[in-house]
């Protein structure tokens, strides 16, 4: 399979700061990419470094075999859809999405004709007269898309793509992405502080921390096996056990990850561990059970529609030894 | 502003009207002395009304000369307060580099300093490079203020210009001049377009640097306080204020309408 971007100890500082710090990775040509972490891992800055907005301090970049450093973001086959959209106010919807065709010299019925069948594709057929302020946050993002894809990158940058949305929106905006993604069969890189959006979208998700790279594998892969206590924490929370807990409960004596949803609610006594319930929280799908054990408090997903303990209550605690994971202590 | 119907009090109409009428008679003055029959003194009420004064106006070289030269040195300064204006501006709004609020301030303070400063600085500095006074020392005194005016505007939009624009016109393919051209141009437009008329009005009509920097060359209003002191054809004086007036009534009005609607250009969205 073809490499569509490979950092090699790619660094970026500014001043004191290292954003990005000695990263290492390889996209596939045709991944949906996710790089998911905090605001300041250096996530958004990875995405500059390959869209050409950033050079790196150091480091090797390459996007599809040809060196990266030194190359303008206007002579690169990337393009990026913008946190905030970045409409041009001044022309209208269709000369927006038209734009990159404009400055490469493509004759206007051409360029029209593109641009139109790229607002097509978004759901935008007859909007082009419109100017950007006319337009919803929905429908702007979708010129933003238009606006990228009608050049036929070879990657596509998303930064933030869902950010400034709605919920509901954001689900719809979610499986269009991804459907459009598969059906264009262009990489797609996204960046998202929003371990939800990148465990449903991407193909496989960069976990970042303080500019480095914690952990890349598949949304299974870093949902189920994290790899340190900070993707155990950050990916959905989980019971984060410190060496004598995890001992404590059966395991070897590191940090380990115990899913909530791993936890199944048993008769005192019955399960693999005994405690009382601390606290409750009602979450809609499933009630959050705080349980109280060997001086610490474990969280469990009880489904909803399953009777539910009250405060106080003696409860066991059971599980699948192999819900248990071991991590690196980072 | 007010939509409950209560009317101003009478007094404060009066007051008003007064304030207005104080600041806009003398204009009128103007306009009724360029068609007096008695060319000594402004006389009032004139004693007759004749056109002849336009005639006379019309056949006077030193007018044409001091016209002119004005349009001349307003249009070049102007130029050139375009192009450094718009420079500067993008350089001290668009990137951070040592000394950014210096230079900020430095390229404001020619028109914070009294013109008479202004004047003598240059006239000191252009004896001491033993430059000669030509129209091109007039021009460089008036580039001082006019550069601040388009600056001003123009740092003022470019503040506005989401800087995402920028990166994603070099996203899409375009090169810095395209960018430039397609991007920055549109956007920052009308506010070089109203920077650039007020550097002109101000190079119109500015006296104190020019009677430094002009050496025996005559700008319009020059030619006209010469005019006021001599009693010669004095109506001549009030005919040329009559044309600058209405000449630079309309691309001002003209101004106006067209960066009325401006408004929305830039900072759309956030």
């Amino acid at each position: 399979m073809t490499t569509a971007v490979l950092f090699r100890q790619v660094s970026r500082h500014f001043g004191p700061v290292r954003a990005v710090d000695a990263v290492d990775l390889d996209i596939a040509e045709g991944e949906f990419f996710g790089m998911l972490g905090p605001s300041g891992s250096g996530k958004t800055t990875c995405l500059r470094l390959i869209a050409g907005f950033e050079q790196p301090s150091a480091g090797h970049i390459e996007i599809f075999g040809e060196t990266a450093e030194g190359v303008p973001p206007y002579r690169r086959n990337v393009n990026t859809v913008f946190q905030d959209y970045a409409l041009f106010p001044h022309l209208n919807v269709l000369d927006n999405v038209a734009y990159g065709l404009m400055v490469r010299k493509v004759p206007r019925a051409e360029r029209h004709a593109r641009a139109e069948e790229a607002l097509a594709m978004v759901k935008l057929a007859g909007y082009g007269a419109r100017r950007p302020a006319a337009l919803s946050g929905g429908q702007r993002q979708r010129v933003a898309l238009a606006r990228a894809l009608v050049n036929r990158p070879r990657v596509l940058l998303l930064d933030e793509p869902l950010g400034a949305l709605d919920l509901k929106l954001r689900e719809q905006m979610q499986e269009e992405l991804k459907a459009l993604q598969q059906s264009l069969g262009i990489t797609f890189v996204f960046v998202t502080h929003d371990q939800g959006e990148a465990l449903s979208m991407a193909d496989r998700v960069a976990v970042f921390n303080e500019g480095r790279i914690v952990q890349v594998g598949t949304p299974q892969q870093i949902y189920d096996r994290p790899r340190t206590r900070f993707v155990a924490d950050f990916v959905g929370s989980s019971n984060v056990l410190p060496p004598a807990l995890t001992r404590a409960l059966g395991g070897p004596e590191a940090w380990a990850s115990l899913r909530p949803e791993a936890l199944r609610l048993t008769a005192p006594g019955a399960g693999r561990v005994s405690g009382t319930v601390a606290g409750l929280r009602y979450l809609g799908a499933a009630t959050r059970i705080g349980v109280a054990v060997e001086g610490a408090t474990l969280a469990a997903l009880l489904p909803a529609g399953r009777p539910a303990p009250t405060p106080g209550e003696a409860v066991g605690l059971d599980w699948d030894p192999a819900a248990l994971h071991p991590m690196e202590a980072g | 502003m007010r939509s409950d119907g209560r009317r101003a009090p009478l007094g404060l109409t009066l007051a008003a009207a007064g304030g207005l009428a104080f600041l806009h008679l003398p204009i009128l003055l103007i306009f009724l002395y360029a068609f007096t029959t008695e060319d000594k003194s402004y006389q009032f009420p004139p004693p007759g009304l004749t056109l002849k004064w336009f005639a006379v106006a019309w056949g006077r070289p030193d007018v044409w000369a001091a016209l002119g030269l004005s349009l001349k040195v307003a249009a070049v300064s102007t130029a050139i307060a375009l192009v450094l204006g718009t420079l500067c501006a993008a350089a001290v709004s668009r990137s951070r580099f040592f000394g950014r609020e210096t230079v900020s301030l430095l390229v404001i303070l020619p028109i914070a300093l009294p013109g008479i400063i202004t004047g003598i600085a240059l006239r000191s500095a252009f004896s001491i490079a033993e430059i000669p006074f030509s129209t091109w020392t007039i021009i460089l005194g008036h580039a001082t203020f006019c550069v601040v005016v388009v600056y001003n505007n123009a740092v003022a939009r470019f503040r506005r210009l989401s800087g995402s624009l920028i990166e994603a016109s070099m996203d899409l393919g375009a090169d810095g001049f395209q960018t430039f051209r397609h991007v920055v141009l549109p956007n920052i437009g009308s506010a070089l377009l109203a920077g650039g008329m007020l550097a002109f009005a101000l190079s119109f009509d500015e006296v104190i640097v020019t009677t430094f920097t002009a050496g025996q060359q005559q700008t319009l209003p020059i030619w006209m306080l010469e005019e006021l002191v001599r009693p010669r054809q004095r109506p001549v004086t009030n005919v040329v204020a009559v044309a600058v007036v209405l000449v630079t009534f309309l691309p001002i009005l003209a101004a106006y309408y067209l960066t009325r609607d401006g408004e929305h250009v830039a900072g759309q969205g956030k």
